[in-house]
């Protein structure tokens, strides 16, 4: 049976770096309908910015191009795709390693992915040399009854 | 960005007052340096206060000046980490190198 999908959006944008606080505010804006933390919210804020930096240094370096994302919400889930046409990582599991950066010249931390996979519940990353790169994010959001069942064995430990 | 050089213990607090990402870091690159290679203090603290983002590109940020001062004969510390930051500067591993100091 196919998954419903509860809720849809679509963004495409230049990759140019002044779009990088657009995109993840605008995906943040989406995933508020899922009623998440203020650091939940702050998660995939980061996850987004670093996955939209990495499509403009890296993908098109600097260049014209177009990225996308594809943002959807099922039960309380937000799965986000961003996507480009840039050229493609040769090997994505180095490209994955903590600290591994291309562009170490330019203050890069080689943390980009790490930050994905950490701050997301599962990153998965798709490329072909040449064509491009896909980058699926997926967070579940707690639903409220477990957040307020959290706080309450937090304030009992505590006590 | 704000900054303010207190000239008897030679130390330079830059307040940082915008969001932290890969577009932003540039300026505050570029205004840090020059502010250090100025002032020539002992010690330069970054204050996170008032910063409500920040991606990876506070982590080059950071490491990059905490070489500069270094370079030049001082110190680097950081200070009221939110959430945000503090989780991301951990992930990285650079509070095992630069102290968090209050001010």
């Amino acid at each position: 049976m196919k998954e419903r999908i509860e809720n849809e959006m679509k963004l495409e944008f230049a990759s140019k770096a002044t779009n990088e606080s657009f995109a993840r505010i605008t995906v943040a804006a989406f995933a508020s309908q899922l009623d998440p933390t203020i650091e939940e919210l702050a998660d995939i804020k980061t996850a987004v910015s670093e996955a939209v930096t990495n499509c403009i240094i890296h993908a098109y370096e600097n260049k014209q191009g177009t990225i996308k994302i594809n943002a959807q919400l099922k039960e309380n889930q937000i799965i986000i795709q961003i996507s480009d046409n840039g050229k493609g990582i040769e090997n994505v599991d180095i490209a994955k390693e903590p600290l591994y950066t291309t562009k170490p010249n330019l203050e890069r931390s080689g943390m980009g992915f790490t930050i994905m996979e950490s701050f997301m519940d599962s990153m998965k990353v798709e490329s072909i040399v040449g064509l491009g790169t896909k980058v699926t994010l997926i967070k579940t959001i707690k639903k409220q009854e477990e957040k307020e069942k959290e706080d309450e064995i937090v304030s009992l430990t505590k006590e | 960005m704000e900054s303010k050089f207190y000239e008897d213990n030679k130390l330079l607090v830059f307040k940082i007052t915008d969001e932290i990402d890969d577009c932003s870091v540039q300026k505050i690159r570029r205004r840090a340096d020059y502010e250090i290679e100025r002032y020539m203090p002992k010690k330069v603290i970054f204050d996170f206060n008032s910063v409500t983002f920040m991606d990876s590109a506070g982590i080059g940020l950071i490491i990059g000046r905490y070489k500069f001062a270094n370079m030049l004969g001082g110190k680097l510390e950081v200070a009221n980490l939110t959430q945000n930051v503090k989780k991301i500067f951990e992930m990285s591993g650079i509070l095992k190198l630069i102290p968090v100091t209050q001010i």
